[in-house]
């Protein structure tokens, strides 16, 4: 009997298999939901990129809805996606949080200067190690986090008049809607 | 017209092989010389027609036939001779024309070979090998055909992937499919044997070399692919626990292991049943590894057209092979667990061991890859397993096989023997590796990973150069050395430096994302870092921008480096690292962005590495290589083939 199990255990994975390619004609692999999506954001603590001394963390910024953007000075999308933010991140209506991913912090400082700060605060992720947490797998990336520390949208990939208009705005305008 | 010569000749291909498959079986069934005598020419026949619709296949490339589908999608009039030989097996219908191609090598060097075999037992591996190519030529000519036709001709065709035009890329899928395929070789002599009820275990034997020069194939084949994914894909990294490269891994597990138990089972005549069963496995994870790429059903970062249809085929072909084998396995295994009984230290027990490590890190990365199916299946969301699972995981398994590794030699079959020359090599192994770790940690800061690295090196190392030592001292010239031993020893050796190789490398390397405009300077690694900026660089079938980075040491210049970023012809856009390649560490520049898309003469985004010891990892991979052709290459395989034949003449003559 025991000679069978092989036998047995290739049935399951033919079983699978099949499964596999039916789903397949179902669902596009490409798309991967991000699993943060209405979860509360990851805690973390982070220094500021102009006064290290201080921390940053989750709870601290509790209370109000903010937008993360992850962005770094070798980071060409960033460079593009900049203006974007200099010109629409007063009128988004929640405060714009910077979040310098695997930079040097001279250079994030000096990149900043030269392009302009949209930023009211930089925290900054030096090692990278938070934005495992955050999922990040590249810059730019942008985070809506609402008054209670939820993740409310996310953004792969540089954030553009047409993106700001069709989805975060009425992301936040959701936000708004829910609170009294 | 040539075109539908090609698929004419894989039709008869088709229906050689039929013949091939089921004649010769039907022969051996009944006893019939004459069915039987049927495998070898339809073997020949069929690898003739193969090789023509190969021929006719590469032809067409040469000569720029868009009006074949195939040659349009997958080259065009900028494109390289060299390359467009290579876009043959650049695309999924021609990398299929290469898989039975090279199975039809297999088959023929098998019938060429073979002739010392009994008639009965060649018959039935050739035939099983025929009904695998039935299984395959089908495929392509039902779901994947190249030679389908493009009408009206476009002018010009598309492009290869560019990240498939690299001479890395043109030698890795004939290498590696070498290795895939070559384990059906040792697949057909198991179920030959299962068939023919074999209660002896010679047939072992002749499968030995088989297995061995397949397994050698494979190495080098993953090797191959590890390069380039290292040296084209811009990451530095040289391996990413990615579907594709599991399914080339899995074989590769159950193949050391395979190799190893058919030692037991030809020396011992034990675990005869599990060398059937290794045998079995080793081929199916070859043609799961066709499935897992060819259906799409795994996304991964080779993106390989995926279509239902084609899935669902070789599901089914892969139900009838691997279900029928097992089944048969099922039925017909040997009963008994015979041989002679092993010793509690003995060189079967250590093996066993070993195995058991192989098979579990086999199964480990089988389920890693399938995980995310898993998921989708078991309704638990998008999940997938990355590094952290199969790195851990296998690191775990792997370390008995290292702390066995260097008394392997010293072992002895059975129970006779002691245990003394043990203590000695385990107390001066031991005592290398203690004295390397010592100084690689204060070398490299404490380096957990380094540390260790270098323990397991060269215990591994030192281990297996004592027993050099050894037969050097002790056995006179000229048989210090039997083929078969030497190849163990450097494949053990082998593991050696590549343990060397990977953990080093992991521990030590510096990775560095940086802007950096003309003339400005980094420190990496002790070694200086400075670009002279990027200027247009063109070649036969891309545009590119190619910088320069002058690297320095102590004020020294050690090398000038010029990574490119090509655009395609049909716009893809191509990262070539430039790599400094050495013993004791690799320099290697990647170029990124401009900062300044107006402004290419200005800033860009560079990856800078350095990476200690990273070439040792493939040069262990080769040295495992070369083990397994130099133990395939052994005169016992040959000369006792010969006795064999003689014993078994006699016993025929005795019968009639």
């Amino acid at each position: 009997m025991s000679r069978l199990v092989p036998f047995f255990g290739f049935l399951l994975l033919v079983a699978l298999f099949g499964f596999g390619i039916w789903w397949n004609t179902r669902h596009d692999q490409r798309e991967v939901p991000s699993p943060l999506i209405n979860k509360p954001a990851p805690a973390y603590a982070l220094p500021k990129l102009d006064d290290p001394a201080q921390t940053v963390t989750r709870e601290a910024m509790l209370g109000k809805p903010y937008l993360i953007n992850v962005f770094a000075s070798w980071c060409v999308a960033c460079g593009e996606e900049h203006p974007v933010l200099m010109s629409e991140g007063q009128r988004i209506g929640v405060p714009l949080v910077g979040y310098n991913y695997k930079d040097e912090p001279d250079e994030a400082k000096a990149w900043l200067e030269r392009h302009g700060n949209p930023y009211g605060l930089v925290i900054a992720d030096r090692e990278g190690r938070t934005a495992i947490d955050f999922g990040v797998y590249g810059a730019p990336e942008t985070f809506l986090v609402d008054a209670k520390g939820v993740i409310r949208y996310k953004r792969i990939g540089p954030l553009t008049p047409a993106v700001i208009e069709r989805e975060l705005k009425p992301a936040i305008a959701a936000l708004r809607k829910e609170a009294p | 017209m040539t075109p539908e010569l090609g698929q004419l000749a894989l039709i008869l291909a088709l229906l050689l092989a039929l013949a091939q498959g089921v004649l010769p079986l039907l022969g051996a069934w009944r006893g019939n010389g004459a069915l039987m005598a049927v495998a070898r020419p339809a073997a020949a026949g069929q690898a003739v027609f193969v090789a023509l619709a190969f021929g006719v296949l590469s032809w067409a490339f040469l000569h720029f036939d868009f009006s074949v589908r195939y040659v349009a999608d997958n080259s065009n009039l900028a494109l390289p001779w060299y390359y467009r030989l290579a876009a043959v097996w650049g695309a999924h219908e021609g990398s299929l024309l290469l898989w039975i191609f090279i199975l039809n090598l297999w088959t023929v060097a098998l019938a060429a070979l073979s002739h010392k075999l009994p008639d009965v037992f060649v018959a039935r591996v050739l035939g099983v090998l025929g009904l695998i190519a039935v299984g395959f030529i089908a495929f392509i000519l039902f779901t994947s055909n190249p030679f389908e036709r493009l009408l009206p001709m476009p002018p010009d065709g598309g492009d290869l992937n560019p990240v498939l035009q690299d001479p890395g890329m043109t030698f890795h899928p004939p290498v590696l499919y070498m290795g895939y395929v070559g384990f059906s070789v040792a697949f057909a002599f198991s179920i030959a044997a299962l068939l023919g009820g074999e209660l002896e275990q010679a047939w072992v034997r002749w499968a030995r070399p088989w297995t061995n020069v397949a397994w050698g194939f494979l190495s080098a084949g993953i090797v191959a692919g590890s390069w380039w994914a290292y040296a084209e894909l811009g990451w530095g990294g040289w391996w990413f626990w990615d579907p594709v490269e599991n399914a080339s891994f899995m074989p590769w597990l159950v193949g050391a292991a395979l190799i190893h138990a058919q030692a037991v089972t030809e020396k011992r005549g034990a675990l005869r049943a599990w060398t059937i069963l290794l045998s079995i496995f080793a081929f199916s994870l070859s043609l799961l590894g066709t499935f897992l790429v060819r259906s799409g059903v795994l996304t991964s970062v080779h993106a390989f057209a995926s279509d239902p249809k084609r899935g669902l085929f070789i599901l089914c072909f892969l139900a009838v092979v691997v279900g029928g084998s097992l089944l048969l396995y099922a039925l017909r295994a040997p009963k008994v667990a015979g041989g002679k009984p092993f010793g509690v230290v003995s060189r079967e027990t250590a093996i066993l061991i070993g195995n058991l490590m192989l098979t579990v890190a086999a199964a480990m990365v089988l389920l890693g890859t399938l995980f995310p199916l898993l998921g989708d299946a078991l309704n638990l969301g998008k999940i997938s397993v990355g590094p952290p699972y199969f790195g851990f995981l296998f690191t775990l398994l792997m370390i008995p096989i290292v702390l066995l590794l260097p008394f392997g030699p010293y072992l002895r079959w059975g129970e006779k023997g002691g245990l003394p020359p043990l203590k000695n090599v385990a107390v001066r192994a031991g005592i290398a590796a203690l004295a390397c770790a010592i100084a690689a940690a204060f070398t490299t800061g404490w380096a957990l990973k380094a540390i260790a690295g270098t323990a397991a090196a060269v215990w591994c190392c030192v281990g297996t150069l004592l027993y050099v030592l050894k037969r050097w001292r002790e056995m006179p010239a000229g048989r210090r050395y039997p083929a078969e031993m030497a190849g163990m020893l450097l494949a053990h050796f082998g593991v050696g430096v590549f343990l060397a190789g990977v953990l080093l490398t992991e521990a030590l390397s510096v990775e560095r994302d940086v802007r950096m405009a003309p003339g400005q300077v980094q420190t990496i690694g002790g070694y200086d870092f400075r670009f002279d900026g990027v200027h247009v660089a063109d070649g036969p079938n891309w545009q590119g921008d190619q910088g320069t980075v002058t690297v320095m040491r102590n004020g020294r210049e050690i090398a000038v480096m010029h990574p490119q970023k090509r655009t395609y012809t049909r716009g893809q856009v191509q990262t070539e690292s430039a790599i400094d390649a050495g013993v004791t560490r690799d320099l290697y520049v990647a170029l990124g962005e401009p900062m300044d898309r107006n402004d290419p003469e200005g800033a860009w985004a560079l990856r800078l590495y350095h990476k200690p010891f990273v070439r040792w990892i493939w040069a262990g991979g080769l040295l495992m290589m070369l083990g397994g052709f130099f133990s395939a290459a052994d005169k016992r395989f040959r000369l006792r083939r010969e006795a064999e034949q003689k014993v078994a003449a006699a016993a025929q003559e005795s019968h009639a």
